[in-house]
């Protein structure tokens, strides 16, 4: 199956689960900035899970499909739609060739996934098919996607191949049919709802003042719009060292929380740089990341401390669902095999 | 405020081994020593490590480091980074003891450099600061060994200690919005490659015709942590039959 974009969005690009063991290069990690949902929609499709997929930016594309394929949307709701009949999120779709997928703008949450089983198939740069912009490599020539870029589906999986049979014969000669099975996305709140994400201290925490320490883990923050895959700008109380601080370079992580001189946080996402030389008041914990991933500007959070240990747990109760939901998924695939 | 020295968790993904707080070279040999036992004897469940100035940080998988029961995996990590920092320390203390060791270790890399004009439009700038020549300027710069302590900010960027406080000059008021991609600078006392296009505020002195980020080999960037360099003069046509070959 190709995918025809006929018009880009504001921003997609191909992301897998990006390129890890670089970082001493130079090289950033990057990757889906909500790992978690495109290993989900990969699953529903058949995929193992590494997949590229594209990551859809507030305002969706256009695309054209040559050739039948099967795919699955997850993550922000962006208000798919094709031949003006909305698409299920979190669904395996069947589409039939020439079907055009249509998205709009963000109704709820920040970035759209959308798999296609056997994954986009573009060449893998440094390990993976993530597009680092920075860089300018991987995904389609290292760019965001534009109008009348083409993109071939790979090899589809046996699991894969087992859904597409199931669905072809339920088609109806509709552009597209949809799997009678769903997984509910329990991630999802009103937009206007606050979010809350867990955090731990950063490394020099103890540098900030009483008050600042106080304000952070306590009052809200609003995303600026000077924020992108590198991090997020907050707004919100300033944060301010008691002592001028001075630095030397060392490595910084996904997620953590940095703060300028001027005294407003930006937390670090997965494109950011390696390394960084401004004092950290605290850690995002990884299993929250998604959540500053899919957040808009003009959306408001509050940060909550926990322990390490605590951010750990949470973190394997989340690896445990993904794995059990694969479990069930290749259960039913086998029964719609035999069935 | 003075960093702490010792190992301690990064949030839930990563530990951070800390020599110093300062560039220094006896304690960038510590983090050359971690960085090697790291790479002999990775601890189960490290991911990656980033060697930096003073620290080694040690990104690792939760999931993955099987710690005995009641340890959370934070701790269990902390404590077989701590070990490796001993042995670390032992064995860059005994280093420190061999003058003959003394900065010998580590590859030399030679990179050709295009000083002055249009690929150094600031070298008359940094030669003026320093009431020098734009030539004396060119033999200080090429004139001794630089040592890589980190890569960051950028692919391949290499972070280089060494370079002759007589050259320094400040970063230019207005940053330019697009610096070529090879360009070699100076930013106070320290000098450095721009491995990719992108904007930037350093005094332009030259620029080198070899690619400092290669996407297609492994691993990807020409310098490493811990690598020397020497710059090496190289006229305007050596650069552009240089470049020739390349394409």
């Amino acid at each position: 199956m190709k995918l025809r974009i006929l018009r880009p969005g504001l921003l997609t690009t191909v992301q897998d689960l990006g390129r890890p063991g670089l970082q001493q290069y130079g090289v950033t990690a990057g990757g889906a900035l909500d790992p978690a949902e495109l290993r989900t929609v990969n699953g529903l499709v058949g995929n193992e899970g590494g997949e590229a997929g594209l990551e859809i930016t507030l305002v969706g594309p256009a695309i054209r499909f040559d050739g039948d394929g099967l795919i699955a949307i997850g993550g922000a709701d962006l208000q798919p739609e094709i031949g003006g009949e909305p698409v299920p999120l979190r669904r395996a779709v069947l589409v039939r060739s020439g079907a055009v997928l249509r998205f709009g703008r963000a109704v709820s949450g920040c970035r759209a996934y959308l798999a296609v089983a056997g994954g986009i198939d573009v060449p893998k740069v440094m390990g993976s098919r993530s597009t680092d912009l920075r860089a300018s490599v991987g995904g389609l020539e290292g760019r965001p996607l534009r109008e009348g870029d083409e993109l071939s589906s790979g090899r589809l999986s046996p699991q894969a191949a087992r859904i597409f049979r199931f669905l072809e014969k339920r088609d109806s000669g509709r552009p597209f049919t949809v799997a009678p099975w769903f997984l509910p996305d329990s991630r999802r709140r009103a937009p206007e709802a606050e979010r809350v994400v867990r955090a731990m201290r950063g490394r020099h925490f103890e540098e900030f003042d009483a008050e600042s320490r106080r304000a952070f883990f306590s009052r809200p923050y609003v995303v600026t719009p000077q924020s992108n895959r590198m991090g997020y700008r907050l707004d919100g109380p300033l944060l301010h060292t008691r002592r001028r601080v001075e630095l030397v370079s060392e490595a910084v992580c996904t997620g953590t929380v940095q703060v300028p001189p001027e005294g407003r946080p930006i937390v670090l996402l997965a494109d950011r740089q390696t390394t960084g030389g401004y004092p950290e008041i605290a850690q995002v914990a990884a299993v929250d990341l998604p959540v500053i991933a899919q957040m808009k500007p003009g959306e408001r959070l509050r940060f909550r401390e926990v322990a390490i240990d605590e951010a750990q747990a949470l973190l394997m109760e989340r690896e445990a669902g993904l794995k059990r939901l694969n479990r069930i998924l290749a259960v039913w695939g086998q029964c719609l095999w035999e069935g | 405020m003075s960093a702490r020295v010792g190992v301690f968790p990064l949030g839930d993904s990563a530990v951070i081994a800390r020599f110093g707080d300062r560039i220094d070279r006896d304690v960038h040999k510590k983090v050359r020593a971690l960085t090697r036992r790291l790479e002999q004897n990775p601890p189960p469940g490290a991911v990656e490590w980033v060697p930096a100035f003073a620290s080694v940080t040690v990104f690792y998988d939760p999931l993955l480091v099987r710690p005995p029961r009641g340890v959370p995996p934070y701790r269990h990590m902390c404590r077989l980074v701590e070990e490796l920092v001993e042995e670390a320390i032992r064995s860059a203390e005994g280093a420190m003891e061999r003058p003959e060791g003394e900065d010998a270790d580590g590859r030399l890399v030679e990179i050709p450099v295009c000083y002055g004009e249009e690929f150094g439009p600031d070298l008359e700038f940094v030669a003026r600061h320093n009431r020098l020549t734009p030539e004396q300027v060119i033999d200080l710069h090429s004139g001794r060994d630089y040592r890589v302590y980190m890569i960051g900010f950028a692919p391949g960027f290499p972070y280089l200690g060494g370079m002759s406080e007589r050259i320094a000059a400040p970063r230019k008021a207005s940053p330019r919005l697009l610096v070529p991609a090879g360009s070699v600078g100076i930013a106070g006392a320290q000098t450095g490659i721009y491995p990719i296009a992108g904007p930037g505020g350093w005094q332009l002195i030259g620029r080198t015709p070899v690619a400092l980020f290669r996407p297609a080999e492994h691993p990807p960037t020409l310098l490493r942590a811990g690598d020397r360099v020497r710059f090496v003069p190289i006229s305007r046509s050596q650069y552009d039959r240089w470049t020739e070959g390349e394409a």
